[in-house]
């Protein structure tokens, strides 16, 4: 029991509990937040993977950007409401075995399979840093990077066409 | 250093955990919201696997989905405020208008 796992294993609760409260919690307000708190503990993850630019990127980005994004819907739309109506009964039960049998099957292939996935080797301190991110980004990657660009830009214009109020 | 296997695993658990909200759900908000937390996980498993084989794609991946998962919550949000302005609910169970 070194002092790795002790640290892993308090994360994953921590992830793993907020991602269950977000999705059982009745008040729309708390699972965005639950969210929020699941997005900070996956970027610690990325932090102890050497993934020193991502994490920040995840935090900003995720929990910065677009779960201001999610509070501001919810609270202009007043979302806490939606109640519980019986509607149909067998989906409930259902989905939740389908839940498990998929948790099952991909418990069974990680862990079954531990001699194709050996321990991580060291890398260079530099792994994972913006330098390196930078360079990868604008070398190899340049065209998906422009491309992003234009889908950003067909994003804001979706997203404004979409909310215009009808002129008379 | 953990092996490999524990991230992935825990890539699996909030995946999991994701799909479940998507089916159970009914209020369209907290579905969009599981939808992130699934994208999440494959970024999880995406950065674990960069890293154990000291690649940066896996990161350099990770970097595009995230910009895509910015695009995608900026049009989703748009148009359940859309769809409010007209049902004046999010309930997806009526939201049936395609029903046969």
């Amino acid at each position: 029991m070194n002092a790795d796992l002790i640290v892993f294993s308090g994360l994953a609760l921590v992830a793993i509990v907020a991602a269950l409260g977000m999705i059982f919690s009745r008040n729309a307000v708390y699972s965005a937040i639950f969210l929020i708190l699941n997005f900070v503990t996956v970027a610690i993850f990325y932090l102890i993977l050497d993934a020193s630019f991502i994490a920040l990127t995840q935090v900003t980005i995720y929990a910065g950007a677009i779960m201001v994004l999610f509070l501001f819907v919810i609270m202009l739309l007043g979302a806490e409401q939606v109640g519980r109506t019986p509607g149909n009964l067998w989906m409930r039960p259902t989905a939740i075995l389908l839940g498990l049998v998929l948790l099952g099957e991909m418990v069974y292939l990680i862990f079954l399979q531990r001699d194709l996935a050996p321990m991580m080797p060291p890398v260079a301190a530099r792994f994972g840093s913006p330098a390196q991110v930078g360079e990868e980004l604008f070398s190899h990657y340049l065209l998906p990077f422009e491309v992003t660009s234009i889908l950003l830009l067909s994003a804001m214009i979706g997203a404004i066409v979409l909310t215009k109020r009808k002129s008379r | 250093m953990l092996p490999v296997s524990y991230y992935i695993g825990l890539s699996a658990v909030l995946f999991t955990i994701g799909a479940l909200g998507v089916l159970i759900r009914r209020n369209a908000i907290i579905i969009f919201m599981s939808v992130e937390l699934m994208l999440n996980a494959a970024n999880l498993a995406f950065v674990s696997f960069a890293r154990l084989y000291n690649a940066l794609d896996g990161q350099i991946f990770v970097f595009f989905v995230m910009a895509v998962a910015a695009a995608e919550v900026a049009v989703g949000l748009a148009l359940i405020v859309a769809i409010f302005e007209t049902k004046k609910s999010i309930d997806i169970d009526q939201m049936n208008h395609l029903k046969g």
